[in-house]
C-alpha cells in the first residue's frame, strides 16, 4: 500500500517482515522491519508507530531505531501483555503491521546550540536512542551530550555495547545507576535523579530530554527545577493508552492534549499543572 | 433571495410527498418514530412513522412520553438516540483480512453505506453533528468511515417551537433556530386556525427538492407565526448554564470536593455517553477466526467511564469514578474548547434525562462555579 493509501484509509496497518529479531535484556527484543512493499516514510527522533500482530491486536510503540537509516525500521520492546508478548515472538521473515509514524518528537531544532541533557529511566532509553544518533552525527550543532540512565538492576541496562562507545566519545558524556545491585556492580546504586546532583549543569544553556516511568519523570522534573532550568527547558514523552493514533478514539487524552498527536513529547511547561492533579 | 434560500408553506398531509420524493432520489430516509416508550430514530417509510401527536416529558432520570391534543408531527424534543448512530455507527467493522504467505492482505472494500436524508434534525443536534465533523474530518487524519456517511448526506432539520424541561441550548447558543448547516428547515406552525410548515431551503439541493413540492409561497404573516412559535421553545428553556469563563473556572477546580460528591452518586454506567451526540470515544478490538486465517477490526462506541478506558499495562489512570466524571464533564466544556474551538456540549439534556440517578450537569457546573472563589487557592499546590 502507498502512503497516500494508508492516509485514506489510516486504520489499516501496511505489512512490513521481521529482518531481524534480537534479545536485548530479558523479555524484550529489538525488532527490525522491512516494508514488503513500498519505501518507509520518514520519521523523527521521539515519535511512534502502532504495531499489529496479525489477529493480536495492536499496540503504540516508538522507533529505536536511526532515522537515517533508510530503509529498515527498528522498535525495541517489553513485553507487558497480551500484544508486546505476540511482537515479542515473532520470528524473522514473519510479517506484522505497521501504521505511522505518528506524534510529535524531540524539539531537534529548539536544542540546537545547546547542551543536551537526556534521562532515561529503564525503557524510556529505547525512545530516546534515535535522538542520540541525531544528536552524535550533528554534534557541532549541539554543546555537550551527557546521558543519565538509570535502571532497576544492572541486567536491565539496554543498549550496553553502544552506551560504552558513547562514553568513549568526547562530545558525549555517560552516567549509569541501578536502584539496587549485588557486589559485582562497581557504579552509582540510586534513583536516577541522584546523578542530576552529582554532575555540572550549565542552567542556562542546557535543555533536558527525559523518557522513562511517569513517576521517574516527574520526579526528574523536579529536581531539575529545583537546580534551576526552566519548565520550558525541559521535556518528557507520555504515554497513555492508545487504540488509534489518529486523535479519534479519545483514550489518550490528557487534560486538553491528545498524546498521539500533540505528542508524545511536551515541553513541561505544557503539562506541569496536570502532572499535579491525580488521575487525571 | 437568492436561489438558495427559498420560503414556502407546506400542508402537512404533503410531508409524506417529501419523503416519497427524497427516497426517489435515492435517499434512505430515517427519523424519529415510537418505540419502546421512546422516541428513537429509524427509517421512515411514510410520515405516518412519525410519532404523530405524541409528545415527551423530561426531567433528570425520566423520559416518558405523551399524548398530545394534536397532530403535531415534531411536537416533542430529542430522545436517547442521535445521528450519531448513523454518522459514527456503534460498531463497525474497519476492514478484514486473510493471510496470505507470512503475511496478510486486506480484503476489499465493504459495500458503500445507504445515502441517508435525516429528517428532524434539530438545532442543537445540527451544532452536535457540526462538532463530530470536526473531530473525524477537521484533523490530519480523516476518518473514511465518517466522512464516506456525512459527505452526501441530507438534512431535513426542524426549529423547535416548545423545549423540554431539561434543554439549555440558548445557554450554549445552539438553538433552538437552526441557523446554518441544512439543506430544508421546517417550522411546525399550529394555532387555532392552521396547522402547517414554513419550509426554507439552505442549499442547492434543498433548493431543488423544494420545487419538486406542492407549497404555497410564504407571507410575512407566516414568518411572523414560526418566529413566534420558535421564541415559545425559548421560553420554555429547562435549565441554563452560566459559560462566562466556564473554561477557566473549570481548568481551576480539578480538585473540587465535587467530585468526590459525584463518586458517590454516579454508577459509572456509561448512559450519558452513549446518549450525547458529541462523544465519539471508541475501542478499537482486533479480532481472528478459529482457523486463524481471517482476522479483523472492530471499532465499538466506548465510554471514558469504564475503568478500561485508561488502561495501560495493569493500571486504570481513572481508577476512581469521581475522576472519570472529571474526565467527562472537563471534556465537554473546556478541554474541548482547547482541542476543537467550541464546546462539546451542545445543551440537548440527553444526558440529564437518561442518567439513572439524574445527575444533572448544569447543577454540576453551578455547584463548582458558585465553589470557585473558596477553591481557586487550593488548586495550584504541590501535592
Ligand atoms: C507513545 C507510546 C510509545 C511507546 N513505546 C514503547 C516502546 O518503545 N517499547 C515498549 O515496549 N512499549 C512502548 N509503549 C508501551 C506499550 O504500548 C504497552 O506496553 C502496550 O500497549 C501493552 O500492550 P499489551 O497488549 O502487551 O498489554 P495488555 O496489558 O495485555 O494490553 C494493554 C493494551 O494493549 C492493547 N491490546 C491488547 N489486546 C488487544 C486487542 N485484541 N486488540 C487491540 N488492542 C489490544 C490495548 O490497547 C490494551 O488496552 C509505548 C506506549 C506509548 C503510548
Ligand atoms: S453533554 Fe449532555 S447536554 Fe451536552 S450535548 Fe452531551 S448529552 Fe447533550
Ligand atoms: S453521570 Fe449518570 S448516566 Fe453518566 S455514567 Fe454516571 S450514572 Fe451513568
Ligand atoms: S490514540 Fe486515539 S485519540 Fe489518541
Amino acid at each position: 500500500m502507498s502512503y497516500e493509501a494508508s492516509k485514506k484509509y489510516p486504520m489499516q496497518p501496511v505489512p512490513f517482515h521481521v529482518l531481524k529479531m534480537q534479545e536485548e535484556i530479558p523479555d524484550c527484543y529489538t525488532l527490525t522491519l522491512q516494508p514488503e512493499f513500498n519505501v518507509v516514510s520518514s520519521f523523527s527522533p521521539g515519535q511512534f508507530y502502532m504495531l499489529y500482530v496479525f489477529g493480536h491486536g495492536e499496540v503504540p510503540i516508538s522507533v529505536s531505531g536511526n532515522s537515517f537509516e533508510m530503509g529498515t525500521l527498528m522498535f525495541t520492546i517489553m513485553t507487558i501483555g497480551s500484544v508486546t508478548k505476540a511482537l515479542c515472538s515473532v520470528c524473522v521473515g514473519d510479517v506484522v503491521g505497521v501504521r505511522g509514524p505518528f506524534g510529535k518528537g524531540w524539539p531537534l531544532e529548539q536544542v540546537k546550540g545547546r547542551d543536551v541533557l537526556i534521562i532515561a529511566g529503564g525503557l524510556g532509553l529505547a525512545p530516546l536512542r534515535p535522538l542520540i544518533y541525531h544528536l552524535i552525527s550533528h554534534s557541532a550543532d549541539y554543546g555537550i551530550i551527557t546521558l543519565l540512565y538509570g535502571t532497576r538492576t544492572p541486567d536491565m541496562i539496554l543498549f550496553q555495547d553502544e552506551l560504552a562507545s558513547w562514553d568513549d566519545r568526547d562530545d558525549m558524556r555517560v552516567f549509569l545507576t541501578v536502584d539496587s545491585a549485588g557486589s559485582e556492580w562497581h557504579g552509582h546504586a540510586g534513583v536516577v535523579t541522584e546523578l542530576i546532583e552529582k554532575i555540572g549543569i550549565d542552567t542556562v544553556r542546557t535543555t533536558a530530554l527525559t523518557c522513562g516511568p511517569e513517576i521517574m519523570m516527574r520526579f526528574t522534573a523536579h529536581a531539575l527545577l529545583g537546580k534551576g532550568l526552566a519548565a520550558s527547558d525541559i521535556y518528557i514523552s507520555m504515554e497513555r493508552n492508545m487504540k488509534c493514533a489518529l486523535g479519534h478514539c479519545g483514550r489518550c487524552q490528557y487534560g486538553p492534549h491528545f498524546i498521539c498527536k500533540d505528542g508524545p513529547v511536551f515541553a513541561f511547561d505544557q503539562v506541569e499543572y496536570l502532572f499535579k492533579v491525580r488521575e487525571v | 433571495m437568492n436561489q438558495t434560500q427559498q420560503s414556502h408553506c407546506l400542508d402537512p398531509d404533503d410531508f409524506g410527498i417529501l419523503l416519497k420524493i427524497l427516497n426517489e432520489k435515492g435517499y434512505l430516509t430515517v427519523g424519529p418514530t415510537r418505540r419502546d416508550g421512546a422516541i428513537l430514530y429509524d427509517v421512515l417509510e411514510s410520515m405516518y412513522d412519525l410519532p404523530i401527536g405524541w409528545t415527551d416529558e423530561q426531567e433528570a432520570g425520566i423520559y416518558r412520553l405523551k399524548r398530545r391534543d394534536d397532530n403535531a408531527l415534531f411536537g416533542y424534543n430529542v430522545g436517547p438516540h442521535s445521528w450519531k448512530k448513523y454518522l459514527f455507527p456503534s460498531k463497525t467493522k474497519l476492514w478484514s483480512a486473510t493471510k496470505k504467505g507470512a503475511g496478510f492482505e486486506i480484503d476489499g472494500e465493504a459495500d458503500a453505506p445507504p445515502t441517508y436524508a435525516f429528517i428532524g434534525v434539530r438545532a442543537c443536534e445540527l451544532h452536535a453533528i457540526q462538532v463530530q465533523d470536526k473531530v473525524f474530518m477537521g484533523g490530519i487524519f480523516q476518518d473514511p468511515i465518517y466522512t464516506g456517511r456525512r459527505q452526501d448526506c441530507l438534512i431535513v432539520a426542524v426549529n423547535c417551537t416548545q423545549a423540554a424541561k431539561t434543554c439549555f441550548c440558548t445557554s450554549m447558543q445552539t438553538g433552538p433556530k437552526v441557523n446554518d448547516g441544512y439543506d430544508l428547515v421546517l417550522t411546525e406552525i399550529i394555532d387555532e386556525a392552521r396547522h402547517y410548515f414554513v419550509i426554507e431551503s439552505g442549499s442547492d439541493v434543498g433548493a431543488d427538492i423544494l420545487k419538486e413540492l406542492t407549497t404555497s409561497p410564504a407571507e410575512q404573516d407566516d414568518f411572523q407565526a414560526a418566529a413566534t412559535h420558535i421564541e415559545n421553545a425559548k421560553k420554555q428553556m429547562g435549565r441554563t448554564v452560566d459559560m462566562t469563563d466556564i473554561k477557566d473556572v473549570l481548568y481551576h477546580n480539578y480538585d473540587n470536593k465535587r467530585w468526590e460528591e459525584l463518586e458517590k452518586r454516579c454508577l459509572a454506567c456509561g448512559n450519558c455517553t452513549m446518549a450525547c451526540p458529541t462523544c465519539f470515544c471508541s475501542n478499537v478490538e482486533d479480532v481472528t477466526d478459529l482457523t486463524g486465517e481471517h482476522a479483523e477490526r472492530w471499532r465499538t462506541w466506548d465510554s471514558c467511564f469504564t475503568m478500561d478506558f485508561s488502561n495501560i499495562h495493569g493500571g486504570s489512570i481513572r481508577a476512581s469514578i469521581g475522576s472519570r466524571y472529571r474526565q467527562w464533564l472537563m471534556h465537554k466544556l473546556a478541554t474541548w474548547i482547547d482541542q476543537f474551538g467550541s464546546s462539546g456540549c451542545v445543551g440537548c439534556g440527553r444526558c440529564i434525562a437518561w442518567c439513572p440517578v439524574g445527575i444533572d450537569l448544569t447543577e454540576e457546573v453551578k455547584a463548582i462555579s458558585d465553589s470557585e472563589e473558596g477553591d481557586r487557592n487550593g488548586t495550584h499546590q504541590d501535592n
